[in-house]
């Protein structure tokens, strides 16, 4: 089921024009910038399919700069994101592609600072839920049934074991699992989909383990 | 995380077998997935009903969007019923009014709630203020018309779509006017099993609706289509309690919603690029809102 919550059909509360390509949009740029866990001085943004046809008259761009911006669905300062961005010192450009798209509403964004760049592809699928699909080359196949965690690491023995170790502690079941990398002994990432709703203290706990990067969570 | 329910076939034989309404239902299974309090559901979908409300006063005011494309119709349709020469009902045309209100607030880049989307979030809040001077709803009602709503938008967005961009408008306001059908013969003291009817009856009217947005824009024809939804919400819920069925069951009218989607070609699924949007008038009203770079971009 891609849609758990009754709030995903009556919700979410959100400046308009459009769930799927305003409210939806603001939330693939919001998940881009936990992942990247700050504010990025830079974002390249490609919009596909209906995103790129049509984003100028649904405020899909300055939706997903509002998300970069760390503001919610129903955050009125969306509307004037572009101004917020500038004060801010975030640089930004919209790539139209004319390819097309395995999902109608795909962007992809680049974003980065000084410390680092990151790269994530997210779908908007409706009523303004969306999905993540690539993160940094790696390709998710999340369900979408279940919170996910999202966890970049060190590729170094034992780190997959320790935050298995740790949701076990605490009594949380693994449903489904992905772990990639992108050279040995580089970067790479978690993907674990679990049953039960995982606390702030468990984030923080999963952080704190040796040779973890970075942790974020998908949920609704 | 139990579902309780993925069709509306489930979904009625619960409430049936429990003697409960539809509403009980959901609000039963957002605790079990969400593993939230009753109360905490319950809050939720009272915000979401108090921005309803303030879309409403806020576009029955008269609002204009940024593209001066839509804005001002609800104040029309207002003053019309006031001048008593209504021919469809008072009720009907209220109705319509607060859809078309919601709406244009929406275009104005104003605070809606999606039902289920934004582009449809004019039907259920509409449907609901207007038949609320009719029938009297307590505040526990009012939230419950919108857990009903959701129970059916729920087997809709799971088993076909809620996007335009996906299945076309019979995706969004047909989606919009149907779960809006349902929650008004709840609220009507209907049984479960009629709400299902006026589900269906409604869906099987909006199937095939296309979505074609001029200029990309959620306005024409999207405010108005919100107007009609609402209205064959309405009769749709009218037939139900008057007793008539659907011949189709509401999951296999479901099932054909989607496959028609598929089956929709893409300059039809909210690209701008066909249907009202590839129009003279529409082309030239973009050319108007964008320049003329992107008119040509949609006349390829």
């Amino acid at each position: 089921m891609k849609f758990r919550s009754v709030f995903d059909i009556i919700g979410p509360v959100m400046v308009g024009p459009s769930s799927s390509h305003t409210a939806g949009a603001a939330r693939i740029g919001r998940v881009a910038r936990t992942l990247f866990g700050r504010q990025p001085d830079w974002a390249e943004i490609r919009l596909y399919g209906s995103f790129a046809e049509t984003y100028k008259g649904h405020g899909t761009d300055v939706a997903i700069v509002g998300g970069l911006l760390d503001y919610d669905t129903d955050d009125e300062r969306i509307r004037t994101a572009f101004d917020e961005a500038e004060q801010v010192g975030l640089k930004f450009e919209f790539i139209t592609e004319s390819e097309e798209p395995e999902h109608p509403n795909t962007a992809k964004i680049r974003i980065g600072d000084a410390d680092g760049e990151m790269e994530l592809t997210g779908i908007s699928i409706g009523g303004g839920k969306m999905e993540v699909t690539e993160l940094n080359g790696f390709t998710l196949r999340l369900t979408g049934h279940y919170p996910a965690l999202l966890i970049v690491h060190h590729d170094r023995p034992g780190v997959i074991a320790s935050v298995a170790n740790a949701l076990a502690a605490d009594g949380i079941n693994i449903a489904h699992m992905e772990c990639g990398r992108k050279e040995k002994g580089e970067m790479a990432l978690m993907v674990i989909e679990v049953d039960q709703i995982i606390t702030d203290s468990m984030i923080r706990l999963i952080t704190d383990l040796d040779n973890v990067t970075q942790v974020s969570i998908l949920a609704d | 995380m139990d579902i309780l329910f993925s069709t509306v076939k489930e979904l009625i034989g619960l409430a049936e077998e429990s003697g409960r309404p539809i509403s009980e239902i959901m609000i039963e299974q957002e605790m079990q997935i969400t593993k939230r309090s009753r109360e905490d559901v319950i809050k939720q979908m009272e915000r979401n009903l108090e921005v309803m409300e303030e879309a409403v006063e806020k576009g029955l005011k008269g609002v204009s969007s940024t593209s001066g494309l839509t804005g001002g119709d609800a104040v029309l349709i207002q003053n019309y019923i006031k001048s008593g020469k209504s021919l469809s009902g008072d009720l009907l045309l209220d109705a319509v009014s607060k859809a078309v209100a919601t709406n244009e607030v929406n275009a104005a880049m104003g605070m809606i709630c999606a039902t289920p989307t934004a582009g449809a979030a004019g039907i259920v809040p509409g449907t609901l203020f207007a038949v609320k001077d009719k029938l009297n709803p307590t505040r526990e009602q009012m939230i419950n018309f919108l857990f009903t709503s959701g129970a059916f938008g729920f087997v809709v967005a799971n088993n076909a779509s809620i996007s335009g961009a996906a299945g076309g408008c019979q995706a969004e306001t047909g989606s919009a006017a149907s779960m809006a059908a349902a929650a008004i013969v709840e609220m009507a003291g209907g049984t479960p099993q009629q709400s299902a009817e006026a589900f269906s009856i409604v869906m099987k009217n909006m199937l095939g609706l296309v979505c074609d947005p001029v200029a990309g824009l959620v306005e024409v024809p999207c405010v108005k289509r919100n107007a009609m939804g609402a209205a064959k919400a309405l009769v749709g819920a009218d037939m139900a309690l008057a007793g008539v069925t659907s011949v189709i069951p509401t999951d296999e009218v479901i099932e054909a919603m989607h496959r028609i989607g598929r089956s929709m070609p893409s300059a039809l699924r909210e690209t701008a690029k066909g249907g009202l949007a590839a129009t003279p008038t529409g082309k030239r009203l973009e050319a108007e809102i964008f320049g003329k770079k992107a008119a040509e971009s949609v006349a390829d």
